[in-house]
């Protein structure tokens, strides 16, 4: 279905341009916490993307890589959430 | 046993679902479904115990179609709501937040969980911490309104409308 | 022809709640407020793009082609995966930030500081 390739191209463009604001926030951020809530975000955007990647090239396996992308980024950022909290494991 | 058996069946149909397409037989071939009625059972063996804690309350189908409806009906006309009001506070800058105590009186930890689920993904509100003694939630509130401090703890009805009466429905 | 304008429509209703919390990142005060907009904003857009890819491949599988089964069942997990895992995120985050001693910016009440402290007496 090559008839939507552009549309997913332009979408993933301005998908871009939200990772460049969570990233700017990224490298402003006062505190730890304000880091990653921004890095949370790229996540979440960045998954977003690869299944729209997933639908644009017609791959399947994008999509696979996006499942287990949110399943580990999930365990990253409830890690850190626990070394900043403080605290024993 | 049951939990094992639950535990191996809910494996074996998400590898099914992830994998059809592969083969002749019906949507899958045959060497798919052999590997993944292997690996069920060992999951099943090795996670029984995490899995399914101490009651089976979920298995009564009834639970699953509120569950359904609940999420398609009032849970998502809510999320639509929260983020017309993000939207707002994004332009405008108007903000007035507070962090509030709610005790809503579920007793299970399933139930408490999606509740904090519920009330972080609608309006203007977002769970911070629980008291996991009383089953207390600590909600941050982006618009406190001013009504609502005059009682301690607050009314779960000014943050979260009536989803309490709904998880226990489905969790209790 | 109002097949493609329904995919457009989605299309773009996703990416502007994206873009929206990329704004409300950069524009609210403190982290809890800052959550708001990076939670709710990006889980719902994230359900119109999936939404519009499901629909995709929905009408793939209809017109004879079975990679479009496998397109769209897929979706329906990575979808499945980031309702899960979002807010119980932002709620680790929130909790970790309070612990560490962040508090809300302009909060007009905040029971849970008086809470820990009252903990802490007693100990």
């Amino acid at each position: 279905m090559m008839e939507f390739f552009n549309t997913f191209l332009i979408s993933l463009l301005v998908l871009s341009f939200c990772i460049l604001m969570a990233l700017i926030r990224v490298i402003r951020g006062p505190t730890a916490p304000d880091r990653v809530v921004g890095i949370d975000t790229v996540n979440t955007i960045v998954i977003s993307a690869m299944v729209i990647f997933g639908a644009a090239f017609q791959e399947v396996i994008y999509i696979d890589v996006a499942i287990v992308y949110a399943l580990l980024s999930y365990i990253s950022t409830l890690f850190i959430a626990k070394y900043l909290e403080g605290g024993d494991f | 046993m049951l939990a094992f058996v639950i535990t191996t069946v809910l494996c074996f149909i998400t590898y099914l679902l992830l994998t059809t397409g592969s083969g002749t037989l019906g949507l899958w071939s045959l060497e798919e479904i052999l590997v993944g009625a292997i690996l069920s059972l060992i999951v099943g063996s090795l996670a029984r115990t995490i899995f399914v804690k101490d009651n089976f309350r979920m298995l009564n189908p009834v639970r699953w179609i509120i569950f359904i409806a609940y999420v398609i009906g009032p849970f998502f006309v809510a999320m639509a709501k929260a983020n017309v009001d993000v939207a707002y506070r994004v332009i405008t800058g108007k903000i007035n937040p507070g962090i509030v105590k709610i005790s809503p009186d579920l007793k299970t930890d399933f139930g408490i969980t999606m509740l904090a689920n519920s009330i972080t993904l609608t309006p203007g509100t977002l769970s911070v911490d629980v008291d996991e003694d009383k089953n207390d939630l600590y909600v941050h509130w982006i618009n406190v309104k001013k009504k609502a401090l005059e009682k301690k703890p607050v009314n779960y009805r000014y943050v979260c409308g009536k989803f309490p009466n709904w998880i226990r429905r489905i969790a209790e | 022809m109002i097949f493609n304008l329904i995919i457009y429509i989605l299309l773009a209703i996703g990416v502007f709640f994206n873009l929206l919390a990329g704004v409300g990142l950069l524009r609210f005060p403190d982290v809890y407020t800052r959550l708001h907009a990076g939670t709710k904003c990006t889980t719902f857009g994230s359900i119109f793009i999936c939404g519009s890819v499901i629909l995709i491949g929905l009408r793939m599988w209809y017109t004879g082609s079975t990679d479009g089964s496998v397109l769209a069942i897929h979706t329906i997990f990575a979808l499945v995966a980031i309702l899960l895992t979002n807010p119980t995120g932002a709620h680790a985050i929130a909790r970790a930030a309070h612990r560490s001693g962040v508090a809300p910016v302009r909060a007009v009440v905040d029971d849970l500081q008086n809470n820990t402290l009252k903990k802490e007496e007693e100990k």
